[in-house]
Parts: structure tokens; C-alpha cells; sequence
């Protein structure tokens, strides 16, 4: 028997073993694949295979799942990856310079792999340290604050075989989980509300719920006036209604750790500072519609907290706050699992991130049936963000109404703001809904703020003349993302980054929303270049609502709102950039260039357009 | 620019074929007997139908099939342009590309339009190129970098859709131009699946 076939065979056997751990169970096709990319660094077609011989699907449908998620890679990775946010926060705070640092010193272009198979270097979208930018993660760990001259220090130290924990942090391996997060990366709560930061007793809201009936439960979530803090801001008492409501053997209560949306890493911090408080709230959902399994998807740029959770979890089942008869109740059973993603945005919305836990490529489902009657494995479902979860513990604890009397008509209680870019304080601020811009700008030091994303891409970018608008769902809408940029950048060049991360993170399934962003980068890249028209003003509104009309979720439907928010606030610069028709003839196309690379090829001059050029 | 053409006079027409297959102008012959009716509201000037292959005078409506792939098509448009009132982009090639814009999908590639002509003329698995040269005779117009629709160079007033349009939508289109007639396409004309 040869080498490599015994290599293979020495393969198939961890394979064979690694889906056994999990079962073999398809469901958990993502753990699987995951701890098959940590172990051999790719997921090999004859990985695929093993795959699906230990549980029971086609190659295909392995490869289906393993092609969608940018963490896993079917090439070969280094063994130590490098993934550098190259966000335009990251970008507008020096990015380009780490990257050639790192590139100079692992000897690796970006976007590849070093021969050794020792280095990949590469970017992807937020990775949630964007009020301590540039970034990145480094397999698993995450380093923040990057210079040229810290990312060779740090490329120093990983060529020389240090594991990258300790070449980030000195006694790594001697730190708790928390400690290690916290050395990594900074907090930097600016602002600590009433509600979630605030100091929080232990247990209180939980000790509190488990003397309701459930429906008294849902009634307290009801008084308070909660909505959702993923971005869409649905009550959350309706929610938890229905899911009580809908026929189900089995009900699960999700929570939502995916924060992908650049800009928003306020979640990182509760789960940092708060993350008993978001158990309690799930602990607290899973009594009022009677639920006895509970889910947190974590995104894979989060794994660096994973242990930390895992521990707080540990301690929670301890502590008889978690697990079997919660509290000394009899039948009051509920126990949470932790899900790893694996590099997609679109995980978040929660259709996709049902499909990412059932084992499937991370694509929204049509709707209706809404997860709270049919969500995964078709149980109802309730799906709430982070942040909702730790204010209902708190809800539960200080008391509905004095949590509805926080904020406005519409929006109660506090939010917590992830301010990010061009300010002097970026961090976190947890302030009551209601809030103006302008407040939160002042808090930040952003004084010389001239355009503001608020609510990240899929929020709304708006200029000076909205900074008195309020935060809140009647009016200025976040999930908690605000991002701040000063009069020196370049709106266009905002934009059309913001295009090219719905580009890269569309699941393709509806074609307007594939194919459309990509249209509608490329307009924006025209205005860029000087080449658009009067007409192509009107084209990107056209486009952006057939992209709105026609997409099937949240994604298509918001991914047009860099270029329709930036068009109403910011028309001046569009119309700065056109250029018009003269004599029926358009002034954006130059023959000229159309031309260079034909007479380069061809070693010639125009014979029709040249004569008048040369004269 | 007028939008109805209500004369005395016959409408002068020019017609053209740029980056197309002239599936369109054989297309203008699919209204066949009522050619007769059209000649009777205009008369073609510079066009491949009478081959006069210079504009005679200044005309009222200029029929462009095909979008433009290389400095004789542009120069030709422009001329169009000048020297016609109307100008309407006749399928698919003249209003998006088409066909040959095919070729613009060619992206991640540092010259595309070499990497283009290479495949059409020496690397390509069905080739019998026996010079294994790129054609470059200096009476070849210099193509483009990419293919363009024609309304990405000049002001076009009409669309008529189709590959090819019907006999029937040029017809109508046409002849409801003509007698100021004309009402927008009704959606049942305009489906082709
Ligand atoms: C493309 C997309 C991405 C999303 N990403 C997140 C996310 O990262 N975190 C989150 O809590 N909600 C996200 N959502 C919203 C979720 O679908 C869902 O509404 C939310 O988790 C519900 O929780 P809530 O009601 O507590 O806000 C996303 C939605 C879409 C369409
Ligand atoms: S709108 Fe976009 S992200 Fe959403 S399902 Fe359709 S293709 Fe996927
Ligand atoms: S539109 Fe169709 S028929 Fe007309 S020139 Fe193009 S390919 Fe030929
Ligand atoms: S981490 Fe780079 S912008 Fe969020």
C-alpha cells in the first residue's frame, strides 16, 4: 500500500470519526464541516465524500454546504489564516499599509496562500472590531489596532512558530476565556444605560419570571413595549405570542449572534460584558411558550468568545439556573447550545440561519410560514437578537412599565449604539430611544461628522441636515450600527464599497438581487469615473426599486439603500459627476480610450480617428 | 425633435447594420406586403436596402440595427446622428449589445479584448488558423475595448425590442411614427418566451 492512500485511509478514519461525534447527524453538516476545515485545513472532495457516505446524503449536497460559507474552503488553506477586515472604516483607518506589512513580512500576496502552506492572508467583510480598526482575525483569535509595525511584529512572532493567541497577548495559554477576550479586544463602553449595562443582579429577571404563568410572562414583554434590536424592530411580545400559540411538538428559542451587519458590535460587547444576562432572557422566552432547547448563532468572526460562553453556560448550569428543573421547578427544562457560523452575513437574517443549524446552505426561506409556526426542522421557532434577549431579563427584573416610560410613543426602553469611524470616542453608548444624532455625534467627539451611516449599509446614510432627526423606529431606524464619516471622504467611494459587500454576500437564489447589485455597482462605479449621464441618475432608481420589488428577503429588499439614501441626501455630488449630452452625443464616452488597447494590440493608429486627433 | 411625422412630403429613412447579424433588416422584409404601404409613407436613403452608402440629404428617421464593436460603427452612429432627426435602435444588439456584448463578460482578465481575438483566432479548440496570426490589416477598424449599446454614445429616441422584432412591431412601430400614431408597445407584443 502506498503513502498516500494510507494518508487517505488515515483521512476517512477522522472523517468517519468526526461525524460520529456529531451523530451523523446531517442537521449538524456545519459543525461538521467546520471541525473537518480545522483539522486538515480544506474540505477535500474525497472529504466530501466521507462526509456524506457517514451521514447519509449525495457528495453534492455536501458540497452545497461546504461551496456557501466563506470560512470553508475547498483549497487548501495555510495553517494559520489571516483575514483583515477590509471594510471602508478599516480602509479609511490604514488598511492598505498593514496589508502590504503583512505581505512583505509572510511573503504571501493577498488572496493567496504561501507555497509552505504555512500563511494565508486574506480579507472579508466587518468582523464587529470597527470602533478599533484595521482588524482581523487570525484563525480563531483577533487583533485590533493594527499598524504596519504591529503587523510585522506579529508576523514576526508566527513565522517563528508561536501560536497566534500569544503573539497577540504574552501568557495567553495561562488566561481564562474571559480574559483572553478581553485582552484582545477592547470594550470600550463609552456610555452605560439603565437597562443592559447598568449593573444587573444576578438571576433577578429570571427569579422573577419563574413565579408567572407564561402568558403573564408575555403580558409583562407586551407592557414594556420591547421591539426586536436585530433591525427590523418587531414587538417582541407578538413573537413570543404566536410561538406560544402555534401547534408544536417541540418549540427551540434562538438567539441571533450573528452581527454581520458593518458597523453594529454592540452584541460583541453584551456578550462580552453581559452574556448571562442574554442566557437569562432566552431562559425567560423558553418559559413563556414552553420551549426546552435553545440555540445562540454565533458568527464565525466571534469563535474568540465562544469559550468564554461555553463557561458562562457551564457555571449557569451550576448555578441550577440552566438545564434540568431550572430553580428547583419540577419540569422547567431548558438547556441552550452553541452554534458556530462560518463567515456569512446572509446567516443572520433569520430564515438562513435556521437553514444554516438544519445543516443546509445559509439561504432565507420563503415566507410566510414565519419562523414562529414553522422554523427549524419545522417546530416553531423564536428567533430574537442579543440585545432583545438581555432587556428582557431586565424587564422582567425592573418592571415593564418602568421600562416603557424610557424612550418615545413608539420605541421604549434604551438601545445600545456602536458609534464607529471618523470620531474621537467610537465605542458603545446606551442611550433611550429618542436620542438625536446630533447627541450621540456630540458624545462621540465627531465633530467634523458630514455623512453618517446610520443603521449600517442597509441603514440610511444621511448629512448634516438630519442630525436632529431622532433614533428611534419612527424616525432615524438601527439596529445599532453608526458610522461616521468626516468631509474629507468620498461619498461615492462609501457607496460603492457598501455595493460590493451585497455583492459578495447575495446567496444568489433570486436573480434581481445576484445580478442587480452588481449592475448597480458598476453605475456607481460610472459616476466614479465621470462617466455617467443625466439619465443614469434616474437608471439607479429604477434599478434599486426592481431590486426592492423583487427580491425575496431582507437582504435585496435593503441592499439598494447606500445608493437611494446617498442620492436623496447627497444629490449635489451625483450631479457634480455627470456629464452631459452635447449635439445628441454623450460626453461620458471617449473614444479615445475605447480605442488604447486595440492600437495596442494592433500596433497601429485609428485610421478614422486618429487623423483629427494627431493634428 | 418631433414625435410625430405627419407630412406632406414622404419621410426620409435611413437604415444601418453596426455590430448586428442583419437578422434585423431581414427582419424589416418581414413585413412583407406592407412594404408596399410603407413605401408609399417614406423613402430610404443611405441603407443596405437601396445600397446607397452615403447619407444624400438630411433625413427625418435613421434605423440602427446592432450596437457598436469598433471605430467604424461609432463613426458611422455618429453620422447618424448629425444627420437624422429621429434615431431609432432596432433589437436587441442596438439597445443593450446584444449578441457580440457577449464578450464583455470577459472580466477578470487584465486585456480582455486580446485575450478575446486570441480565442477567436489561435487558441480556440475549433480553429484552423493556419498564419496563427490575429487579422490586422490596416483596412480593419480598430475594434473597441468592449461592446456598446448605441445609446451609450448618442441620444436615442426609440427602442424597438425584440431579436429580431417581428415583422409586425416594426410595422406598426414604424407606421404609427409615421402617421403620429404611434402609442407604446402593448405588453403582449413585447414577450418572447
Ligand atoms: C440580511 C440580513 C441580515 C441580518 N442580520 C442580523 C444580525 O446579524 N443580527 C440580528 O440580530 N438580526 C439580523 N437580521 C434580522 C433577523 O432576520 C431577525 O429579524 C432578528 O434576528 C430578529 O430578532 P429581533 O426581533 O430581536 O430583532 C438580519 C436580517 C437580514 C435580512
Ligand atoms: S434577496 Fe438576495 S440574499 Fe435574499 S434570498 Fe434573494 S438572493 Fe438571497
Ligand atoms: S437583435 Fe438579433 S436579429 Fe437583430 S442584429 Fe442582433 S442578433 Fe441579429
Ligand atoms: S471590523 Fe472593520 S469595519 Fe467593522
Amino acid at each position: 500500500m502506498n503513502i498516500s492512500s494510507l494518508a487517505a485511509r488515515r483521512t476517512k478514519a477522522d472523517i468517519a470519526e468526526i461525524c460520529a461525534r456529531l451523530g451523523n447527524d446531517p442537521h449538524r453538516m456545519l459543525d461538521i464541516l467546520l471541525a473537518v476545515q480545522d483539522a486538515n485545513r480544506w474540505i477535500s472532495p474525497e472529504a466530501m465524500d466521507a462526509i456524506a457516505g457517514a451521514v447519509g446524503l449525495t457528495r453534492i449536497a455536501v458540497e452545497g454546504v461546504a461551496s456557501f460559507y466563506s470560512f470553508l474552503s475547498l483549497a487548501p488553506k495555510g495553517r494559520i489564516t489571516i483575514r483583515l477586515c477590509d471594510d471602508i472604516v478599516d480602509r479609511f483607518a490604514g488598511l492598505a499599509a498593514v496589508v502590504a506589512a503583512f505581505e512583505a513580512e509572510l511573503g504571501v500576496t493577498l488572496g493567496k496562500t504561501s507555497a509552505d502552506g504555512a500563511f494565508s492572508l486574506e480579507v472579508t467583510p466587518c468582523i464587529g472590531m470597527c470602533d478599533q480598526a484595521p482588524a482581523a482575525m487570525i484563525n480563531d483569535v483577533v487583533a485590533t489596532r493594527l499598524t504596519p509595525a504591529r503587523a510585522t511584529e506579529i508576523a514576526r512572532k508566527l513565522k517563528a512558530g508561536v501560536p497566534p493567541g500569544e503573539a497577540l497577548v504574552a501568557g495567553f495559554a495561562a488566561l481564562t476565556p474571559y480574559q483572553r477576550a478581553k485582552a484582545m479586544v477592547d470594550d470600550n463602553i463609552r456610555l452605560a444605560g439603565p437597562v443592559v449595562l447598568g449593573p444587573a443582579p444576578k438571576d433577578a429577571g429570571l427569579r422573577a419570571a419563574v413565579v408567572l404563568a407564561p402568558a403573564e410572562i408575555i403580558r409583562q414583554v407586551e407592557i414594556s413595549g420591547l421591539r426586536g434590536c436585530g433591525g427590523a424592530g418587531y414587538l417582541s411580545q407578538r413573537k413570543w405570542h404566536f410561538a406560544s400559540l402555534a401547534p408544536g411538538e417541540k418549540r427551540f428559542i434562538f438567539c441571533n449572534a450573528d452581527e454581520g451587519e458593518p458597523g453594529t458590535f454592540k452584541d460583541r460587547v453584551i456578550l462580552t460584558e453581559r452574556a448571562d444576562l442574554v442566557f437569562e432572557g432566552m431562559t425567560i422566552a423558553s418559559k413563556a411558550v414552553n420551549a426546552r432547547e435553545g440555540v445562540m448563532y454565533l458568527r464565525g468572526e466571534y469563535a474568540y468568545l465562544k469559550e468564554h460562553l461555553e463557561e458562562v453556560l457551564a457555571a449557569r448550569r451550576a448555578r441550577g439556573v440552566l438545564g434540568r428543573d431550572i430553580l428547583g421547578q419540577p419540569g422547567y427544562d431548558f438547556d441552550i447550545r452553541i452554534q458556530m457560523g462560518a463567515g456569512a452575513y446572509i446567516c443572520g437574517e433569520e430564515g438562513a440561519m435556521i437553514s444554516s443549524c438544519e445543516g443546509l446552505p445559509g439561504e432565507p426561506k420563503t415566507r410566510p410560514p414565519f419562523p414562529v409556526t414553522r422554523g427549524y426542522l419545522g417546530y416553531p421557532t423564536v428567533v430574537n437578537n442579543v440585545e432583545t434577549f438581555a432587556h428582557a431579563a431586565r424587564i422582567l427584573d425592573l418592571g415593564a412599565q418602568w421600562f416603557h416610560d424610557i424612550g418615545t410613543e413608539h420605541s421604549h426602553g434604551t438601545k445600545l449604539f456602536s458609534i464607529s469611524g471618523d470620531c474621537a470616542r467610537p465605542g458603545i453608548y446606551e442611550l433611550p430611544y429618542g436620542t438625536p444624532l446630533r447627541e450621540l455625534l456630540a458624545l462621540a467627539g465627531a465633530s467634523d461628522a458630514a455623512a453618517v451611516q446610520v443603521g449600517g449599509p442597509s441603514g440610511a446614510m444621511v448629512g448634516r441636515d438630519s442630525f436632529d432627526r431622532r433614533l428611534s423606529f419612527e424616525d432615524l431606524a438601527t439596529g445599532g450600527a453608526v458610522i461616521v464619516f468626516n468631509a474629507h471622504r468620498n461619498v461615492l467611494e462609501i457607496v460603492d464599497y457598501y455595493m460590493s459587500f451585497f455583492v459578495h454576500e447575495s446567496c444568489g437564489y433570486c436573480t434581481p438581487c445576484r445580478v442587480g447589485n452588481v449592475f448597480l455597482k458598476k453605475a456607481i462605479e460610472k459616476f466614479r469615473k465621470g462617466q455617467a449621464n443625466d439619465d443614469d441618475i434616474q437608471y439607479l432608481k429604477d434599478l434599486s426599486d426592481t431590486i426592492i420589488e423583487t427580491s425575496r428577503c431582507g437582504l435585496g429588499t435593503t441592499s439598494p439603500n447606500p445608493v437611494l439614501t446617498s442620492l436623496k441626501n447627497f444629490p449635489l455630488v451625483y450631479a457634480a459627476l455627470t456629464r452631459p449630452t452635447v449635439d445628441g452625443v454623450k460626453a461620458t464616452f471617449s473614444i479615445q480610450a475605447a480605442l488604447d488597447g486595440a492600437r495596442d494590440i494592433a500596433k497601429r493608429r485609428s485610421y478614422i480617428f486618429d487623423k483629427d486627433y494627431s493634428k | 425633435m418631433t414625435e410625430t411625422l405627419v407630412d406632406q412630403r414622404k419621410a426620409r429613412v435611413a437604415t444601418v447594420s453596426l455590430a448586428g447579424c442583419f437578422g434585423c433588416h431581414m427582419a424589416i422584409l418581414d413585413i412583407d406586403e406592407r412594404l408596399i404601404t410603407l413605401m408609399g409613407l417614406v423613402d430610404f436613403d443611405r441603407s443596405p436596402l437601396t445600397d446607397i452608402k452615403t447619407f444624400t440629404q438630411r433625413c427625418d428617421i435613421g434605423i440602427i440595427e446592432g450596437g457598436c464593436c469598433n471605430e467604424e460603427n461609432v463613426h458611422t452612429l455618429l453620422e447618424f446622428r448629425k444627420n437624422c432627426d429621429v434615431l431609432i435602435a432596432l433589437g436587441q444588439c442596438a439597445i443593450m449589445g446584444g449578441l457580440p456584448a457577449m464578450r464583455n463578460a470577459i472580466m477578470h482578465s487584465g486585456e480582455p479584448l486580446r485575450e478575446c481575438l486570441e480565442e477567436a483566432y489561435i487558441s480556440g479548440p475549433y480553429l484552423r488558423n493556419t498564419t496563427r496570426l490575429i487579422p490586422n490589416d490596416p483596412v480593419l477598424p480598430l475594434m473597441l475595448d468592449k461592446v456598446y449599446p448605441c445609446n451609450e454614445i448618442v441620444d436615442i429616441d426609440y427602442q424597438i425590442p425584440g431579436c429580431a422584432p417581428s415583422g409586425d412591431v416594426i410595422f406598426n412601430t414604424l407606421a404609427g411614427l409615421l402617421t403620429g400614431k404611434f402609442a407604446g408597445f402593448d405588453r403582449a407584443t413585447l414577450r418572447f418566451d
